[in-house]
Formats: C-alpha cells, structure tokens, sequence
C-alpha cells in the first residue's frame, strides 16, 4: 500500500525530473547507475512519513508533498545576486567555498587562499574522476537515496594530516531559484593531528518556496581538533533536508554547532560514530522557531568503541504555532565500557500553540556505562520578565534578553570570537523579526 | 501636586483581598518609613505600585505626578521614575549585569525620548557610582545577581537606583540580610540620592535603618491598611512596644 501511495503521490514529480535531469548530472557510467538505483530505491519508497518509525514528528508527505524540478544552472543575474549574499553572510576572517543553487561557483570562492593549506575540489569533477564510494551510503532513508541520484555538486575537502587551518573555512549554500530544488553533497576529510573550523551556512538570495537536499560526510583522523558550525538561514518558506554522516578517530575533539532561524520545514540528521577511544563529542543545537515552521534535530551517537564522552545538549524557542523535534538516539556497542554519553533538551516556549517534540533513545550493550537524558519544557520565567519590565525593558526587549540568554549557554560553547559573535547576531535578528 | 498619592486601595490575590483601604501620600523631597508586622502588605503595596502582574485592583487608585499608574505598564511606570529595590532581587543567568543595566537605562531613556547613552559615558557612570557602593567590577561582569551573596544583592538594587535616578524609591526591606558596615554602605548610597525632587518610601521592620535614613514620616501598616503615621520618634516608640497596639486599630 506505502508503495502504491509512493508512486502516485510525490513520486511521479521526481520519476520526470529525473528522466529530464539524468543528463545533467556529473559522473561515469558507473556511477550513472548508482544513482538510478539510489533513484528508484527513492521512488520505492517515497517521501518519509509518520509511520516511518524515524520520521514520526517530521511528515514530509504531509509537511512538503512534493519534490519540486531541479534548479538550473545559476547564470550570470543568479550569480550577481548570490555575491551579494555572500558578502552579507560571509564570516569575518573565514574563506569561502560557495554553492549556488546547488552548484559550486569557483568567482565567488576563496580557492586559492584554501588550496595553500588543503586540497579543494569540486563533487563535480570528483565523480567525473570516478570517485564513486562518495555517493555510496548505507542508509535506506529515501531522503538520502534522493539525494544520491540527484547530487549535482558540493566541495570535496581534505585536511592533510596535521594540518593547522589558519583560519575557518565557510561553506555557504546559497539559494537564487525560486520553486526549484538544489541536491548537493560534501565530504570533509581531516587528517590526523590536524586542527580546522569549518562552517556551513544556508542562506537564500531572494529565492522563495525553494528545498535544499543536502548531504555531508566528515571523516576525522586521530589527535585532530575540529570545530564544525552549521548555520541554517533559509528563506521562510523553503525547505530544507540535510543528512550528515560523521566518523570520528581517536583522541580528537569533536565540537559540532547546529542554529536553525529559517526554513518552513527542515531536518538535519546526523549519523556520527564514535571510532576510535578516547574522544570527545560535543554538540550543541539551538532551534528558533516561529510562525508555522518546523524544525527538526535527529542525531544518532555511536559508540563503537570505548572510553569516548558526548555531550549533545539542545535548545529550542519556539513561538507562534511552530513546532520543534528533538530526537536523540545514543548507541553503546557492547565492546564500549567506558561510554558516557549524555543528552539533555531544553524547550523553550513562547505561545501556547507552540510545540515542542522531544525524543531520546538509549541503547546500551555494555554494562559499564554512564549515560542519560534529561528534558525541561516551559515558558518564560514570570519572576524574571517582572524583574526587568520594572526596570524599564518593554515587554519583547525583556523577553529577548532572557531568550539571548537562553540561547547563549548554546552559543558561548563556539571558541572562534568572530564566528560567535557572527551566531549571536543571527539570533538577534531572529529576535528583531519577532517583534 | 503629591507624587504619589495612593487612595482607598483594595488588593486581592487569589480571591482574597490583602489591602483593605490603603491611602498614602508622598510629596518630593519626602522620605517616608513604612513599618509593620510580617504579612501585612507592605510588599503587597509596592509590588502593586511597580506593576507586577497577578494581583487585582478592585477600588481605588494610584496616582503618580497626577496621572493614574494603574494604566501603565510596568516598563512605562519605570520610565515615569517610579523605582522599586526588591525585598528578593532574582538571579538572571545568562544576562550580563552590564549588559542588563545599558539595556534598562537606554530602554527607560528611549521611553522618555532622550538619547542613549554612549558606552564611554555609561561606563564611567557605572564605575563611579558601583566604586562608591564598593562593589567590584568583575561582579558586573556576572550574570544579573547570579551567585551573589544576599548584601551584594541588595546593593546592586541600589546601584540601579543611583544609575536609574528615579523620582520614586520605593525600597523593600533593603536592610534584610545586610551586615552592619553594608548598611552602612547602602544607607550612605541612598542618602546621596536624597533630593529636592526624588521621594523614598522605606519599608523596614528595624529603627536601625532609619538611624542612617532618617523619615520625614513613619507609617505602620497593619492588616492592610495603614493605622497611624507619625514623625520619626514613631519608630522608637514601635521599637519600645512593638505592633501589638495597633493590631486592634486594623
Ligand atoms: N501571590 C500571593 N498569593 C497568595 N497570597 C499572597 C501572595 N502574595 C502575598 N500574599 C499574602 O498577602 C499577605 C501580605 O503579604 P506581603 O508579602 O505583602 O507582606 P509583608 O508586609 O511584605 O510581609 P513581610 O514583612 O514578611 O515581608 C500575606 O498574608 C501573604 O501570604
Ligand atoms: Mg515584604
């Protein structure tokens, strides 16, 4: 029944776009075939939906319905828009690598400067060069298999092996095509003692009703110290799907910040995997949600092996009748004594329709273990908003301030000052829209 | 005209009515004294006047310089100059002290439609004002009273008061948990802010506070209302003989 749904429902839209985009899309014979079979595994299943265990709180069939055409090729209008975007959402001190509409565009990047401390390239000429294993996931997830057949670009990084960036690395996906949809996939690979930031911002130029599929691997050696911000700025009325796929070595540092004030639908999943001792994992989400939006968080941690540390701790504001999802699975092989994995959800919310979804899972196969979740739900302090109304703050200047402070906790964990700096003005600007 | 004229005040919280009839005036330049047993809403009277939600006004008014408080809300009130020192200052973490205080002083200063302050400016004010309360900078740097000790709580409102300048301060039970030399200290920072133009209403259970402010007028609240006001010998005498005199009176 799911497939006959599947078929007449959203798969139709893709089944034509991918007939009419197949001969666009980069790539061998080989991995021509990758893609239709990671096309028809989509087509088999469709959009997730509620039953599908995974995505129970985040109904695409009913939150998107339907995939919308591939984004052409941006041209010279659509390229002159995205510098300018660029330019507004460039991190101070950070070189660019910038994607529009899905496609690398080499004038408005920071290549040169890049290429001094790392190898840059393209997914592009990557696949031309037959690196097919970049497409190749385990992942049954229909969104993932889409994203597969469709990938039209994205930045392929490597981090030699004790390398020290000198300064973060931007990733910025910019949207300029209205009503059209952009699949890109990225891999990271840092090697071992190597230190890096690197930053993926979404942002849009202009571009309404649009949806991002996105996928990123990361792969990170032993001894490296990385610090990976995601900053999800979509227009708000887009959508945006992304997946992330994260290995992690041994004795490395691992500080993964995610912020998402846009997009009237998103996900992000992140797949990361303990595998090697002695790591340390820590994420940090915060989700600011108004209107109608939808934002949802879906980590699965996994300990392979022992005596690794995560910290996942998420906040959310939610307002209007928008509505957050928390979902966090933790993973203890049976070999990985020592976990101690820890998660803890924070929801903060600003209207009575606001909702809140919260999520956690724990499975544990060892015995030797230190794990847990926790989860708080509420409104403002009453106490607190008293105390500084009465010392002059309006009422939205007074609720802004507790949720700065709210968020805050969040963003102080970003060690760059620049980029923290640059996350805290998002989050006054969301603030600023609300009011 | 009075700038504060409370008339006939009945509060209820919770279905139940806390001021029964309260009436008191203040004039500018007046200091006056509120004493009276626990529970019989002397913090009731302030948090009413300051506009702190979840209480009822069910007949009378307040008046401030004329114009009824009651429309106001509580930001505009603070904007008027109306000033209330918390009986207990809520910590708020997350919220710099300095970042807290620039905000409310330009937010009350943009209410009244003067210029913000520039940084240097505040900057020199608040180190003035917080070197004479003796309160160090880097407890500035903290979140809004979070891991203060009770005095330092109790200074910093007044530290707020001096940044502030408001008309009226109302100051609840300010000497609550303070040790001697930081009564001292926050008296001192109080009187420096006695003037022609400013009225204080000290609310207290201990002459010892009124030995540093002294009162113009004293008033003993009691069950609600106010039963008696006097001159500053009031206090010594309710020091002397206790409330149990004008139980009956409420
Ligand atoms: N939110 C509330 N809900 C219920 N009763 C309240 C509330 N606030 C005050 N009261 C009651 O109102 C009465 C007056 O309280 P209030 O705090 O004004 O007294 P007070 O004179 O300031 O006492 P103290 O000297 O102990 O500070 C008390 O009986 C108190 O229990
Ligand atoms: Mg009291």
């Amino acid at each position: 029944m799911n497939v006959a749904l599947a078929k007449t429902g959203s798969g139709r839209a893709v089944s034509d776009l991918f007939a009419s985009a197949e001969g666009l899309l980069p790539g061998s014979p080989a991995i021509k075939a990758a893609r239709r079979q990671a096309f028809e595994t989509y087509e088999r299943l469709g959009l997730p939906h509620r039953r599908i265990e995974e995505w129970k709180y985040t109904d695409l069939r009913a939150l998107v319905g339907e995939v919308l055409p591939l984004a052409a090729s941006p041209d010279a209008g659509a390229l002159s828009k995205a510098a300018d975007a660029v330019k507004a959402h460039a991190i101070a001190g950070a070189r660019k690598l910038v994607l529009v509409d899905g496609v690398f565009a080499a004038d408005l990047s920071d290549v040169k400067a890049i290429a001094a401390e790392a190898s840059v390239k393209t997914l592009r000429e990557t696949l031309e060069k037959d690196a097919g294993d970049i497409l190749t996931t385990s992942s049954t997830d229909a969104v993932i298999s889409l994203n597969a057949a469709l990938a039209t670009d994205g930045v392929v990084l490597e981090i030699a092996d004790g390398a020290q960036l000198s300064a973060p690395i931007q990733i910025i996906h910019v949207a300029t095509a209205a009503s059209a949809s952009a699949y890109s996939r990225s891999r990271v690979r840092i090697g071992k003692g190597a230190r890096a930031t690197f930053i993926e911002s979404f942002v849009a130029a202009g571009a309404k009703a649009y949806q991002v599929n996105d996928a990123v691997i990361v792969e990170i050696g032993d001894n490296a110290d990385v610090a990976h911000i995601r900053l999800m700025d979509d227009a708000p009325d887009a959508v945006n799907i992304t997946s992330q796929f994260v290995t992690v070595g041994a004795d490395t540092k691992l500080n993964f910040f995610n912020m998402t004030t846009g997009g009237a639908v998103s996900r992000l999943q992140g797949f990361i995997k303990l595998a090697g001792e002695g790591s340390e994992l820590s994420i940090n989400g915060v989700n600011l949600l108004k209107k109608t939006e939808h934002g949802d968080l879906t980590l699965v941690v996994d300990h392979a092996v022992p005596n690794c540390t995560s910290r996942e701790i998420f906040r959310a504001v939610i307002d209007d009748r928008a509505h957050s999802v928390f979902q966090g699975r933790i993973i203890v092989r049976p070999d990985a004594q020592k976990t101690d994995g820890k998660m803890m959800t924070r929801a903060l919310l600003l209207s009575d329709e606001a909702e809140a979804d919260n999520k956690p899972e724990l499975e544990i196969f060892a015995d030797d273990v230190s794990c847990g979740h926790g989860a708080t739900a509420g409104a403002l302090d009453d106490t607190l908003l008293f105390y500084l109304r009465a010392r002059g703050l309006p009422e939205k200047d007074a609720q802004a301030l507790l949720i700065q402070a709210f968020v805050g906790e969040a963003i102080e964990q970003i060690a760059d000052d620049d980029l923290r700096e640059h996350v805290v003005g998002m989050a006054e600007r969301w603030l600023e829209r609300r009011s | 005209m009075p700038l504060l004229e409370v008339k006939d005040l009945k509060v209820r919280v919770e279905e139940r009515e806390i001021l029964h009839g309260l009436t008191l005036t203040v004039n500018e330049g007046e200091v006056h004294a509120i004493m009276g047993p626990n529970g019989s809403g002397k913090s009731t009277l302030s948090h009413v006047i300051a506009g702190k939600p979840g209480y009822e006004v069910t007949d009378g008014q307040i008046l401030f310089r004329g114009e009824d408080l009651l429309e106001m809300s509580p930001d505009e009130r603070a904007a008027k100059g109306v000033f209330l020192a918390f009986q207990y200052p809520v910590e708020i973490p997350g919220v710099a002290t300095m970042t807290f205080l620039r905000t409310a002083l330009n937010a009350q200063r943009k209410a009244r439609g003067e210029s913000e302050y520039s940084t240097p400016d505040f900057l020199k004010k608040v180190r003035e004002v917080s070197k004479s309360l003796n309160i160090p900078q880097d407890m500035l740097k903290r979140g809004v009273n979070v891991g203060f000790s009770g005095g330092e709580k109790k200074r910093n409102e007044v530290l707020q008061m001096a940044l502030f300048e408001p008309s009226l301060c109302i100051l609840d039970e300010m000497d609550s948990g303070l040790d001697i030399d930081a009564l001292r200290i926050a008296a001192d920072g109080v009187n420096a802010l006695r003037s022609p133009k400013r009225a204080m209403v000290v609310i207290t259970h201990y002459q010892r506070l009124l030995n540093y402010i002294v009162p113009d007028v004293v008033h003993v609240m009691s069950k609600g209302r106010v039963v008696k006001s006097g001159g500053k010998d009031l206090a010594l005498e309710l020091e002397a003989s206790g409330y149990a005199q004008f139980e009956d009176a409420a």
